[in-house]
């Protein structure tokens, strides 16, 4: 047999689950979709006592657009610990709320993966190639993680600690995963370079213009994968400015993407091709994400929106 | 099974596999894939690397396609799971997307076409009718080592003509 052997948890409630994790600590680790863990047992590179399987955990299994989200904030989709990717991907209310989800999901992998791979989970693992964690963290989200001693929210910014490293801490499970949806009139895209589609993205950039109501450039941030051990978020509004968004510099903003990202180099790239790919593809990121915010406008409750990629 | 060390705990599994329930008792540490191979002796379910990168072990859970290889066994018990044995027709012969991959020489050596087969049987459950673009996207999963992909293309949409047909699509 590939993985080394382990002492198998079904716990039926996640306060039930919750304490196991929390009397089990180090020892422990969630099986949640396998999609990442699995490989790591089948190559042995990781060998935990106990796994508490948490995907028969129906409590923990939704997608939801709330209009307020659970930190009291403004609207949101608010994703559970047991929603596959797909259910995300394919939740129409969530897709209107948020188009950026299906949009970024289409590049996690293939549909097959996604239908087993949890969002959470991908969040918590915590790759710095993870689509999932880009997101979250170009939308301010946040982690909610409980353990027996009680619940804490943790935003985007502190909970990516370094690679395949996040905020959770043994003894806690991560129960949901908040992304706000961004206020005003705001645009979104999800562009990527992988060798071959569904791969691990060599550079990916998710991207955010917020415009006013005569479509001048209020706001224009993006978030990047695979340049950093964590993901990065960069506001770029200084080198666009605040002009009409039809005639903004985009590709200004891309040359200080790239003058500012530190990547690394590896098999797949060199560092200087992947800062060329974190130019080229914020220009072309925040272009997509200017044409959505208009269609945001104008379509804001019949909720399609054109893909973007 | 002889790889079971004597003091390891079993876990009695039962699965629904292509309608029949089978039962075995195994280690929480065997995957899916091992299972339906070693213990129920389902041997059609391949596996090719065993970190869900090929997609030769893909069977259908619950009618949707997963890596049979990134699963214990006994996170599914009392599953339906549908296996490439699974992906034949009524009376036993070939199924439809069977049948369209020996119409289109949609296979060589074999190793990959039982992923191949369930992943395509569901995607057309979902879309009956894909383009030829939508053909590829829906295989671009699996991986094939022998018949670079243009047959296997063919036979997705091959397949979609003869679910047509023999009316196994629902209008
Ligand atoms: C071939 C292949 C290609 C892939 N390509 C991509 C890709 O392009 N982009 C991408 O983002 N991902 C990719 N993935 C990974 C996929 O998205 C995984 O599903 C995801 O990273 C992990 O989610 P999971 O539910 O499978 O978690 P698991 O594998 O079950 O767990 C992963 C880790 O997180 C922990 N964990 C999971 N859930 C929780 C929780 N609720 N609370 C606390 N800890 C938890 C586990 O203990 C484990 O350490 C790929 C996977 C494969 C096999
Ligand atoms: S054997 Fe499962 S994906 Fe290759
Ligand atoms: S037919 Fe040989 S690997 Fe596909």
């Amino acid at each position: 047999m590939k993985p080394s052997p382990f002492t198998y948890h079904r716990p039926g409630t996640t306060e039930a689950a919750v304490g196991l994790l929390t009397e089990l600590g180090t020892d422990a680790k969630v099986l949640a979709g396998g999609q990442s863990l699995v490989p790591l047992l089948n190559m042995r590179l990781a060998a935990p006592p106990h796994l508490v399987d948490i995907n028969q955990l129906q409590e923990l299994n939704y997608v939801r657009a709330t209009g307020t989200s659970p930190d009291g904030a403004g609207p949101a989709v608010v994703v559970g610990a047991a929603a596959r990717h797909a259910d995300v991907e394919r939740d129409p209310a969530a897709h209107q709320a948020l188009p950026l989800l299906r949009r970024a999901l289409r590049h996690v992998a293939h549909p097959t993966i996604r239908n087993r791979g949890t969002t959470v989970g991908s969040i918590v693992h915590a790759d710095p190639a993870g689509e999932m964690t880009a997101v979250l963290a170009l939308l301010d989200g946040s982690v909610e993680l409980r353990s027996a001693n009680g619940s804490r929210r943790v935003g985007a910014a502190d909970f990516f600690v370094g690679p395949l490293e996040s905020a959770a801490e043994p003894g806690e499970l991560a129960v949901s995963a908040t992304f706000p949806v961004p206020p005003g009139q705001t645009g979104t895209a999800w562009l990527e370079v992988a060798r071959r589609h569904g791969d691990y993205a060599v550079c990916g950039v998710g991207a955010l213009v917020t415009v006013d109501a005569d479509h001048r450039v209020v706001g224009a941030r993006a978030a990047y994968i695979s340049v950093d051990t964590t993901p990065v978020v960069l506001d770029l509004l200084d080198a666009v400015g605040t002009g009409p968004a039809d005639t903004a510099d985009w590709s200004a903003a891309g040359r200080l993407a790239a003058s500012t990202l530190r990547p690394d180099a590896d098999i797949h790239a060199t560092a200087e091709y992947r800062r060329h790919l974190a130019a080229v593809l914020t220009g072309r990121a925040l272009t997509a994400a200017a044409l959505d915010a208009r269609g945001r406008g104008v379509n804001h409750h019949t909720g399609e929106t054109e893909e973007t990629a | 099974m002889t790889d079971i060390p004597a003091d390891e705990p079993l876990h009695e599994v039962t699965v629904v596999v292509n309608g029949v329930p089978r039962a075995a008792a195994v280690p929480a540490r065997r995957l899916l894939s091992d299972f339906l191979r070693h213990d129920l002796g389902l041997t059609g379910t391949h596996v090719g690397c065993e970190h869900g990168v090929c997609g030769a072990c893909t069977v259908l859970v619950d009618g949707r396609p997963i890596r049979s290889c990134l699963q214990f066994a006994v996170m599914h018990d009392g599953a339906q799971v549908t296996t490439v044995e699974g992906c034949s027709s009524g009376d036993g012969g070939l199924g439809p997307v069977q049948q369209a991959f020996r119409d289109c020489h949609g296979l060589q050596c074999g190793f990959c076409t039982p992923g191949f087969v369930t992943t395509i049987t569901a995607y057309l459950d979902e879309n009956p009718q894909p383009s030829e673009d939508e053909a590829r996207e829906a295989i671009a999963g699996n991986l094939c080592r022998c018949t670079g992909y243009q047959n296997i293309v063919a036979s997705v949409l091959r397949a979609a003509e003869l679910r047509g047909s023999t009316g196994e699509v629902a209008q």
